[in-house]
């Protein structure tokens, strides 16, 4: 296997490129796949500072070193999210990444901050744990990114979680996150901008990236996830690429430079962007008085905290 | 030849010499879903490996629905 720029031995074949890279070569190319992302999406200006989401994955790890590889600065932000061994073995990748790399990161734990987790926020509310989870990082990150003065949060949402989101949201015509999945959403009523750099890489590829850089990264999956509607889109997709490389960003893209306007569009002027007023307690932007994260606070606060089961 | 799996972590026997698609077949692996690690890098599909190998093989899907 050579290398397709430079002939020398190969290291990772990139089947959706059909080509083969040397180590070089193939940082070289998710560095340029993400200037390119950036550029065409108009994600980061000269100048402007940018809030990355950590996990302590490898989506995010790897965005946030190429952000910095790029010349942006980039601060990170991780959220203890309170799910047993992987919440605090995540933390520690992105904690001792900020640490190696002498880059600011800021932490919020959920339990010691808000005295909650997700599991027992999962429980208490009667949501699935990822719906728990995920309004508590929107919220937590819009509200870093205002109280820090970002322009931007960054998040490693790569080619393989678009594809499977947009997959998910087709199967079932929901019109309204089809007029909303884009890579880039610009900032209004006192959100900020938000931006997934890593659209163009598949997650291979960001696996690959931190391999290659020697950036260690929580492998183990989040137990919250297994049987989640997302991995089952995922795996569906993963067959169709496996027969016919290239499917996924064909799709994803199609949609993007075909489709999401058509969406966006069928969305009635002034709909969803009907005046926001400020929740009651925590005054982030909110259409009810009391916003939907400190609902869920108020919600866990006197629930009985859920035990995890032990690792395998 | 020594073969780490994750998810959850654990360690099994591949008779070498083998090639890495060979191997991922025998623990039911396609190469797109895993990396192959030595070291700090990365094996290509076609090589080879030796029985005195170490490897890791490493799945690449992430499941959060984030
Ligand atoms: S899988 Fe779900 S619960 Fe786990 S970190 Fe991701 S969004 Fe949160
Ligand atoms: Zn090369
Ligand atoms: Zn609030």
């Amino acid at each position: 296997m050579k290398c397709r720029v430079c002939r020398g031995p190969a290291i990772i074949d990139v089947r959706r490129h059909n080509a083969n890279f040397c180590r070089e070569h193939f940082l070289r190319l998710c560095r340029d796949q993400v200037a390119k992302a950036i550029a065409d999406f108009d994600m980061i200006r000269p100048g402007e500072r940018v809030l990355v989401a950590v996990s302590g994955g490898k989506d995010s790890l790897a965005l946030w070193d190429l952000l910095l590889d790029l010349g942006y600065e980039a601060d990170g932000l991780v959220i203890g999210l309170g799910i047993g061994e992987y919440s605090d073995e995540s933390t520690s990748y992105a904690v001792a990444y900020a640490e190696a790399k002498g880059v600011a990161l800021q932490r919020i734990d959920l339990r010691d901050d808000y005295g909650f987790d997700v599991p027992t926020a999962a429980h208490a509310s009667r949501r699935v744990p990822c719906s728990a989870c995920g309004l508590t990082k929107r919220h937590l990150f819009d509200q870093a990114a205002r109280d820090g003065g970002y322009d931007v949060v960054v998040t490693g949402h790569n080619l393989d979680d678009e594809a499977a989101v947009l997959f998910g949201n087709v199967l079932r015509w929901q019109n309204d996150y089809l007029a909303r999945q884009l890579p880039v959403l610009p900032a209004g009523d006192g959100f900020p901008r938000k931006a997934k750099p890593l659209v163009r890489l598949a997650e291979r590829e960001t696996a690959a990236y931190c391999v290659l850089q020697g950036l260690d990264y929580v492998v183990e999956e989040c137990p919250m996830a297994a049987g989640n509607r997302h991995l089952g889109y995922k795996e569906a997709l993963d067959g169709v690429e496996r027969s016919s490389p290239g499917t996924k960003h064909a799709f994803y893209f199609g949609f993007l430079d075909r489709a999401a306007e058509l969406f966006a569009s069928g969305v009635a002027e002034g709909e969803g962007k009907a005046d926001l007023g400020r929740c009651e307690r925590c005054g982030s932007p909110s259409a009810t008085e009391i916003c939907t994260f400190c609902r869920l606070v108020e919600q866990a606060a006197g629930a009985e905290p859920v035990a995890l089961r032990p690792r395998r | 030849m020594k073969v780490l799996l994750r998810n959850p972590r654990r360690e099994v026997e591949v008779a070498g010499p083998i090639s890495i698609v060979a191997m991922l077949d025998r623990l039911g692996y396609h190469r797109d879903q895993v990396l192959v690690i030595r070291g700090d890098t990365l094996i290509p599909g076609d090589a080879m490996l030796r029985d005195e190998d170490q490897v890791e093989v490493r799945p690449v899907i992430s499941g959060g629905a984030l």
